[in-house]
């Protein structure tokens, strides 16, 4: 089996399987706090596929993609915490 | 000799991400699911881009840009992770019934939110409020 075929038929699959996996827990988190959770875990996973996508096409721009979306990952948790704790206050 | 080693390392990678996926969707409490996801993910995540780093190689931009995610990541998760998992105690999110000790319980000043390490500065009002029925039952 050669690398790009183990790339194309064990890799993505497993990646896209986590992704479908995490979304039922987005679906049925009984608090904000896990679908926040879930959603960032999707992010992240997004990431590695991005990174296995630009691997197999061999591009190298894809990459930027990547790093853009850790930056919005991070934020979008953070403002999600900072606005929960705010919202308990009142 | 290339294959095996990136054939090893997107295995590896992947294989935690599914674990972190499993994990957040098996595990009972919000805390357990938070602790589980948050490492496993980063870790794979950074396997992956370790292998995207060695498939280009002579060109230095890729590896630049891998080490910088895999940096960032590696940065910013536990960051998040705490913040999210502070918000989450504040809002009173119920913990798993197995759960055998809470240390941070009483601990954090509601008003200021910040952690105290004695459990009567936390509660500022709790003393007055107890001084004050006992005046009432006099």
């Amino acid at each position: 089996m050669s690398l790009e075929a183990y790339f194309d038929f064990v890799i993505l699959p497993i990646l896209t399987i986590s992704v479908l996996l995490v979304f039922i827990r987005l679906f049925k988190g009984p608090t904000v706090v896990d679908r926040v959770i879930a959603l960032d875990l999707i992010i992240t996973i997004g990431i590695g596929i991005i990174t296995v996508y630009s691997i197999r096409q061999e591009q190298d721009v894809l990459l930027d993609v990547a790093i853009i979306l850790a930056l919005i990952a991070f934020l979008g948790t953070i403002a999600f915490s900072y606005y929960i704790e705010k919202q308990q206050d009142d | 000799m290339i294959d095996i080693i990136l054939a090893i390392l997107s295995t590896i990678g992947a294989l935690s991400i599914l674990f972190a996926s499993i994990g957040v969707l098996r595990m009972p409490d919000f805390y357990l699911r938070l602790s589980v996801t948050v490492k496993a993910s980063t870790l794979g995540v950074g396997l992956l881009l370790i292998c995207a780093a060695i498939m280009f190689p002579g060109d230095v931009s890729v590896t630049t840009k891998s080490i910088a995610i895999i940096f960032f990541l590696i940065l910013t998760a536990p960051i998040a992770a705490h913040m999210i998992a502070k918000a989450a105690y504040f809002t009173g999110t119920p913990l798993w019934k197995g759960t055998v000790v809470d240390e941070l319980k009483g601990m954090y000043n509601k008003e200021t939110h910040c952690l105290e390490s004695d459990p009567e500065k936390a509660q500022p009002h709790a003393k007055e409020n107890i001084a004050h029925s006992d005046d009432a039952t006099d």
